[in-house]
This record gives C-alpha cells, structure tokens and sequence, in this order.
C-alpha cells in the first residue's frame, strides 16, 4: 500500500462537450499555477514515507511544456520520496504533440503516456468536441512510440449518441493496430453541467438503449480479452499485468493518494479532502500560506465499507474477504450469503479462494452489486 | 338568537372554496394580517396540497353589516370527497343557508351539483356565488344560464366576487345576514346538541365541535351522549373565534365547542346528539349514523425496528381520527403490522400519509380489502377482511359480499359509458330518474369491492368530471369468491393476496402482474411474477434484470461522489420492502388494484 500522487493540470484550449473535469480555457494563469503548485507540495512535505506513482493529469497536461512539466516532477521529488521505479504518468492530447515534444517528454522521467484519442471516427471527435482529427492521432501514438515509451495507454469512448457498434468496433480495431500496453474504453457519461447533459436534457440528442450499451461494453470486452488484454477494471484493460495502471489501481483500493493542484482529491485513509475547484481560489490561498482545501470530510466505517465494496467490484481481482472483513469489520460471506448465492447462480460472481470476482456480467452492473 | 347565521360554503374541486373563506376571515378581522396564512381552515399539509379538506373546520365571524347591527357568522367547512359524506351530511345539518361557490370559467360541474342536492336535502337557503370573475377566462354570462338552467336556481340571486382579489366579499357578508334565516330554537327546552366534528387536543382532551338546536350547555353541566349513553361535566364551553374563546354558556343556535374531559375523539361520535342528564331530551337529532370503516388493509413498517414506533404512533394518530379502527395482524412476508380500517380509499391514503410526514414513518400498506361473509359447511360465520384468514375453500359453505346502492348523477349524453363502466363493475338493478332536462340520476348496485378502488375516478374521467358520486351499504349478498394469490420469484407474498370474484380473477391477475410490473423496479435479477387461484397459475408478467448499470469512470474525484449517491439508493431501497431477495417498493401495494385509467 504505498501512496501516489496526482497533480491536476486544469488548462485546456477548448472545452469538450462532455468534460466536466475542472479545467479554464485560459493559458495566462500557467507560469502562476506552477508556483502554486510548487508551494502546494511544501506544506505536504513528510506526509508519506514514500510514493510509488505520480500522475499528471488534467485538464490538458500537454498544454505545458517540457520544461514546465519538469518544473514541477522535480519539485515532487525534492519534497517528497519516490521510489526507483516510481509508474510517472501523463495524459496527452493527441493535437499538442509531436515527435521532438515526445522526446522531451521521455527525458523529464515519465514513463507512462496517456493518449486522449476518443474515436478514430471523425463524426464522433467532433460531436464529443475534440480539437483533434483522427490523423493527429495516429501520429501521436507513432511519435510517443518512437520516442521510446514502452508504457502507452490509449483512452476511448463509447456509447456515443449516433455512434453503432460498427463504428465503436472499428476505433477498437484501429486502436489493437498499435498493440498498445493500456487501454481505457469509457461509455460515454452524460454529465448534466456539461453542453452534452444539457442537450440530452433538452431531448436534443438520443443516447443509445441499455441493451445497445451493454453490448458495447461485452463486445469491447470480449475482443480485447480475446486479442490479449485483461479486462482488469470496468473501463480498463492492459497487455499484461505490468501494464496495469498503478496509479489508479490505488483509487480502488483504498491505498492513500495525494493530489495537488485545483480540484484534487486526496485520501489518508479515512479522510478524504479536496483543493477549490477554481484556478484563482487556489492561487490566492496558496500565497496566504493556506492549504487550498475546499472540504474535507472523515469517513465512517460504513462509508468506508460500501466504498471498498463498490470499487473492489469495479476490479477483476475483486473483494478479497478476509482482507474485507479486518479492514472493515463486516463479514460479507455470512452477512450476504444468500444474495450472494443469487449472484453466483446467476454468473455475475465468482467465488474462490475467500474471494468475490466479478464475472464480465457482474462488471457491467457492478454498481448494483455493490447495493447488496 | 336573530343576530347569528350558520353557513357553509359547498364547491367543486379547486372552485376557490379555501381562497373566499380565507378572504372573509380577513375581512372579518378575526385575524391579524401578519399571522394570516393562506388557505387557513386547510391546517394539514395534506390538505393544502391536494387541495381538499379533509376535517371539518368551524370559525366564528363577527361582522358588522350595513344596517349596523352586528352579527356572528359561523362558518363551518365540510370535507370534500365521498369517503366523508356522512361528515359533510352533519355539518349541513348544522347550518341555515350554504354559499354554492361556482368557478366563473369551469362553471357548474358535478360536485357544484351533488352539493347542491345534499344542501337541499337540508332545506338550506342557497347563494350562488360565481368566483373568479377576475380570469381572463371567466364567462359569468354563461354561468348564470347554467344555474338557472342546470340547478334550477334564480340566476339574478348569485353574487360575483373574485376570492383572489378579494372583491365581492363585503356583498356575501351582507347576503349571509340577509338571506340566511336566523336559527330557530328554545333556549329554554331540553338540550339538543348536535356533534358535527370532534378534535385532539394534546392538553384539553376532545373538544367537541357542534351546534345547539335546543336548550342552553354552561360550564359544569353534566352532559349524556345519547347514543354511546356515556355522561360528562362540562368543563368549558366557547364559540371558534381565532384563537377559541370561552363562554359561559351554548345556546339554541349557537355553534361552539365543548370540552369535558373525553378523553380520545374516539369517545364522542360524529352525528351523536348532547342532552342534559338531569333534563334529557326523548328523542336524538335525526341523522344519525354509527360511522363503521369499510376498506381494510394492514400496516407493516418497513424495518421490522420500527414497529414499537408505529404501534404508538397509531395510538397517537387515532387520538385525533374516530374512524380509524385497528388492531395488531402478522405477515409472513412483511413481519409484525397492524390490520386498520378506513372508511375508503382516500382516508387510507390520508392515514398513510400522516402517518409518514407527521410521524416520520415508513410503512408499508397490504392490498386493501373489503369485509367479506362465510358461512362454513358446520354453520358458523366469518366476516373476513383480510385474504390471510381466507378460510379452506372445501370449508366454504357460502361466500357473500358487501353491496352498496351508488347515486350517481351526470349529464344525459355519459349515460352509455357510465352504465358500461357498471356493468364491468357487476352493477344491478339500476333505476333511472331525470331531475332537470339533461341531466340523469342513476341509481344502481353493485359489489363494495369494485366500487372502493378506481370506481370514482374512472366515474370522475369519463364524465369528465361531471359526474357526482355517493353510496350508502346496502346488504351482503351472495357471491363466488376465490382467493388471488401474488407470486414473487415463486414465493406466495401474502400480503398481496387479494378475495375476488372468480369470473374477475383471472383478469385481476393480469392486472395485478402488470402493475407490480410497473411498480417494481429493475434489480440485479430477473423477478417472476405470478399470479394464481388456488395453485394455478392464471397470469405471469417478467422484470428484465439490469444489464447495464456501472459509472464508467471512477477516479480520485468521483469517488465520494459515487459514494453519496449509492448511499441515496441504498436509503431509497430500505423504504423498499425485502421479500426474499426483492425489494418491493410501497406503492405497489396499492397500485395493484389501480386500473388502466386512473
């Protein structure tokens, strides 16, 4: 259990129209931010006795450049100690890079790259509101290629309105071509603050049915399995298990994570807080020498038991119940034996080993599981 | 005596009945604007809401008329749906003159009708008052033509007023003191005393609303409730002023109240005449009826925690509800409950309601039943009101239902749907009468059970509101009966058993699965739903299990959020109720006899 770090980077050109990550389309606050940032991580020195992974995510992470990117790796490792083999992450936008920007990517010591690539279906970057064509793309994956990262995950999305599981599978296809480490296939969420939840609120646009949905997500499933991926989350799927994002595996495990920068999250344990989700806010309580936190909260046992159960059964390696029961003191064999005994017959569990895994099914309704 | 005036005011839904008698309490100064509080006689939530009363409320309105002289007005309001006709029966009774409130752009509609019949029955001065003149809408040309022509009353006699805008109100004042005849009585003859409604009240007791016909009531009185033959002294008499007033005395004429010491309105009953011990009167008020629930359904809570809290919550609740009747009843489905009866759908609603807001319960209603007869094959007799005592169908000598004589009135031109929605209700020996050209009293009867559930609403659609409604039970009569039993993934839940009629069974069925299809949401499982008499299946419906339902990302900043939002359904689904391994949610209960139109 050791913990990570994430920094967000809220800096876009543009707005996608299903994003509601916290982000400004402004660049001027940049070189600000940085400093922010870089005080930011003082007033956490010590916190942890190590972290094994940093993630720098957005936002466009990509919108900085080299030198400001390392700016800020190597004011985390000043402050804080990373381990040597320390998974140092970064999601990219395919329009900002090219090959020299991806060299000098690989020499500020990240080692996992992140491509935003969506759909290789120009009708869908659009419609999502990508400032990015299919090309930039493909020419992206080959550039970050070539500049020597071995770790490279590609994100796409599915579930688009129009959007037929011809079109879905052939981004698939297009995607498995560049046999890359790491795969994420989100469905697409209809976030009700973003231009797209507004216009599916409005009846202005037609998301596709539950069965069209689930079939997206067995299919996806299914090819990627079939042509060597582990399907190890809801929405992720990797080479082999090295492959397997450590960053975020820490998310559903409960293991502590720090973030820094507007918006973050960071857990202890069992607190969890999060920075203002306004880049100014952020910036000015920093300079008072404040930790820029909006809220906090301590969570119970109870809410911390129906968070393991819920993210554990987003994970392939799901809950393992021992671990369930002395982490937080409730035995879920005895006290769901018999829905538990339901969802095994009905094939959307397994259990084995003192373990419940989700059987392909079960992740496709595992937030309904975890309301047993 | 000549300065008091007893009335009320009768409307259809919605005509601004709450919204005149508001306007007139204002004029009348009883209360000081700042503490006024629109829709003041409606004091439940539930009330304000729906927009119906379901109490009787009485104020006392002092008012100076023109002429000088100074008056007391008392207003009673009376609840407005069937369920409490007989409580609306008592409150006219209690009155000279009633204000027939027409909506000036819906104009006469079919309870504006029924009240004014039920008012005539009382010989009741009538004002017709045409409210909402201010909408846009308003046609009181038209209006005036239907009540000369659709109620037979003198158009030139009605009064224009806009309740919202308060113009009018000074003119119903002085048509009230007018028009209405002042009570007539002996304040010197034996006490005759009638109690048109009664309240809890947490340090008082029951205070008893009525009005005097005969004699005087003062303060150490021993009173007798002539039907219940119960004695009490009077510890305080007094008029409905805002706040209550006391006084010395309730003469002839007089509406007031009364407090002696009774201890739960369940004591006192509605209709029930007051004399003197030391003086009594030979003979009761007329009109009285002893007021008996009709509709039968238990209440379980929904944790099985919760049941020392609901059984004295429904002790409290009956404090302040005679008509409600109960007693402790299990499930095996649904754990410890309480079996109670309503005197119709809507009180059963209202009782669910309160119970939730006013005592911060969540419960759970059994399909509601009417009280059926059983004469076994050795003689003895059963009145069953609930399907879990259904006795051995090999036992079953004879099986009888409670029939009803329903009133209806409507306009000519519904006659064919109205008789065809009988018909489908097994309505018999109908008779037929035209009281005013075009418009049709129908009278006909029909089986309880069919009537208490979607009868007066579909009546109330396919006359499109014009059709008026009131039943009186007449007998029980003899009927083929079968037990409905509910399935759920196999197990039997008997707390959706319902007694039906066997030639309705198997459509009953169909409809029962189709609505707890609708009530049931999509779980984790493939739910069966059966339906079945006496083990056969006669109806299956099928819920498709989720496919589908997962956020799709779930990173550092989602995580609470997602928390929050299962901990909602979590708490969502612990209003459910758990039989095996589904959750039924409340409503379903209930809808289950809810047909396609309502």
């Amino acid at each position: 259990m050791i913990p990570g770090i994430y920094v967000h980077i809220p800096f876009c050109l543009s707005k996608c129209a299903y994003c509601d990550f916290y982000s400004v389309t402004s660049t001027k606050k940049i070189p600000h931010f940085i400093e922010s940032i870089l005080k930011e991580m003082e007033m956490y020195r010590g916190i942890f006795n190590r972290f094994d992974t940093l993630y720098l995510g957005g936002g466009t992470p990509s919108l900085l450049d080299s030198a400001q990117l390392a700016e800020i790796i190597d004011g985390i490792r000043k402050c804080f100690p990373l381990s040597s083999d320390t998974e140092i992450t970064i999601e990219v936008n395919p329009g900002d890079l090219n090959r020299k920007a991806a060299e000098s990517l690989f020499e500020t010591g990240i080692n996992r790259i992140s491509i935003g690539v969506q759909s290789f279906d120009e009708h869908i970057l659009s419609f999502l509101g990508r400032r990015h064509s299919s090309i930039d793309a493909i020419s992206a994956i080959e550039d970050v290629q070539n500049a020597g990262f071995g770790n490279i995950g590609l994100d796409l999305i599915y579930g688009v309105p129009g959007q037929d599981l011809e079109s879905w599978m052939n981004t698939l296809r297009k995607a498995l071509s560049f046999r890359p480490e790491h795969l994420s296939c989100y469905q697409l969420t209809l976030e009700p603050s973003t231009p797209l939840g507004r216009k599916y609120k409005a009846g202005e646009i037609d998301p596709p049915d539950e069965d069209l949905l689930y079939e997206f997500f067995i299919k996806t499933s299914e090819l990627l399995e079939a042509s060597g991926y582990t399907h190890y989350e809801v929405s992720n799927f990797a080479r082999d298990p090295e492959f397997m994002s450590r960053h975020n595996r820490k998310y559903w495990d409960h293991t502590p994570y720090l973030g820094l920068g507007p918006a973050a999250h960071s857990f202890s344990g069992n607190r969890r807080w999060w920075n203002h989700r306004c880049v100014d806010r952020y910036i000015e309580e920093v300079n008072k020498k404040m930790p820029p936190i909006e809220k906090s909260e301590i969570l119970t046992l109870k809410q911390l038991r129906l968070e393991a159960l819920y993210l554990g059964l987003r994970t392939k390696m799901g809950i393992n119940l021992q671990d369930f029961s002395e982490r937080y003191s409730f035995d879920l064999l005895d006290k769901k034996n018999v829905v538990l005994g339901r969802l095994r017959e009905e094939g959307l569990i397994t259990i084995l080993d003192n373990h419940i895994y989700p059987t392909r099914r079960g992740l496709a309704i595992s937030d309904s599981l975890s309301l047993i | 005596m000549k300065n008091i005036r007893n009335f009320s005011i009768i409307a259809h839904i919605d005509h601004g009945k709450s919204t005149l008698a508001d306007r007139m309490i204002q004029y009348c100064g009883v209360v000081e604007d700042r503490n006024f509080k629109n829709q003041i006689l409606d004091n439940m939530d539930i009330e304000r809401e729906r927009g119906i009363t379901i109490k009787s409320q009485a104020i006392t309105l002092p008012y100076r008329s023109r002429d000088g002289k100074d008056y007391i007005l008392n207003l009673i309001d009376t609840p407005g749906h069937v369920d409490f006709s007989y409580e609306v029966s008592r409150s006219l009774a209690s009155c000279e003159g009633v204000l027939l409130l027409i909506d000036a752009a819906q104009g006469v509609q079919a309870q504006t009708v029924a009240n004014l019949y039920m008012a005539m029955e009382h010989d009741l001065e009538i004002i017709p008052v045409i409210n909402k003149i201010d909408l846009p809408s308003a046609d009181v040309d038209k209006v005036m033509e239907q009540i000369d022509s659709e109620l037979g009353l003198d158009p030139y006699a009605s009064l224009p007023c806009s309740a919202k805008e308060g113009t009018g109100v000074e003119e119903i004042l002085e048509a009230i003191v007018h028009r209405i005849p002042p009570p007539k009585g002996d304040p010197e003859a034996e006490l005759a005393t009638t109690i048109f409604d009664a309240h809890y009240d947490p340090f008082r007791g029951t205070i008893i609303h009525c009005r005097v016909f005969e004699g005087t009531i003062r303060t150490g009185d021993i009173i007798r409730l002539m039907h219940d033959e119960t004695t009490h002294r009077v510890e305080e008499v007094g008029s409905f002023l805002l706040p209550r007033q006391k006084k010395a005395s309730l003469s002839a004429g007089d509406v007031g109240y009364i407090i002696a010491g009774i201890k739960t309105v369940s004591d006192v009953q509605i209709g029930d005449t007051i004399t003197l011990d030391k003086r009594p009167r030979k003979e009761p008020l007329p009109g009285f009826r002893e007021s008996k629930p009709v509709v039968f359904a238990s209440i379980y809570p929904i944790a099985s925690d919760d049941y020392e809290e609901l059984a004295m919550s429904l002790e409290k609740y009956k404090l302040n509800d005679a008509s409600f009747v109960y007693q402790k009843d299990s499930s095996i489905a649904l754990g410890q409950g309480f079996r109670c009866g309503f005197l119709g759908l809507l009180h059963l609603e209202i009782v669910q309601e309160r119970l939730e807001r006013e005592y911060n319960l969540s419960i759970i209603l059994s399909v509601p039943s009417v009280r059926y007869r059983f004469t076994l094959n050795d003689g003895e007799v059963l009145y069953i009101d609930n399907p879990a005592y259904y006795p051995d169908p090999m036992s079953i000598a004879t099986s009888e239902e409670p029939y009803i004589r329903a009133a209806m009135m409507f306009p000519e031109r519904y006659m064919g749907a109205v008789m065809k929605l009988c018909k489908e209700k097994r309505g018999e020996n109908s008779a037929l009468s035209y009281p005013s050209p075009g418009r049709i009293e129908l009278v006909i009867e029909m089986p309880l059970a069919d009537v208490i559930y979607d009868f007066y609403d579909g009546l109330k659609s396919i006359t499109q509101g014009y059709g008026s409604f009131d039943y009186d039970i007449i007998d029980y009569r003899q009927s083929s009966l079968v037990l409905l039993d509910i399935l759920v993934n196999g197990d039997r839940v008997d707390a959706l058993s319902q007694i039906v009629y066997r030639g309705s069974a198997r459509e009953r069925g169909l409809r029962a699965c189709e609505r707890l299809k609708e009530e049931i949401p999509r779980q984790m499982f493939k739910i069966a739903i059966q339906g079945a008499v006496g083990g056969e299946i006669i109806s299956r419906t099928t819920i498709s299990a989720y496919r589908k339902d997962v956020t799709a990302k779930c990173y550092g900043g989602d995580i609470t959020r997602k928390r929050k939002l299962l901990e909602k359904q979590k708490k969502g689904k612990k209003r459910m109720k758990m039989v095996g391994s589904v959750a039924i949610p409340q409503s379903a209960f209930i809808a289950i006899l809810k047909s396609d139109n309502t």
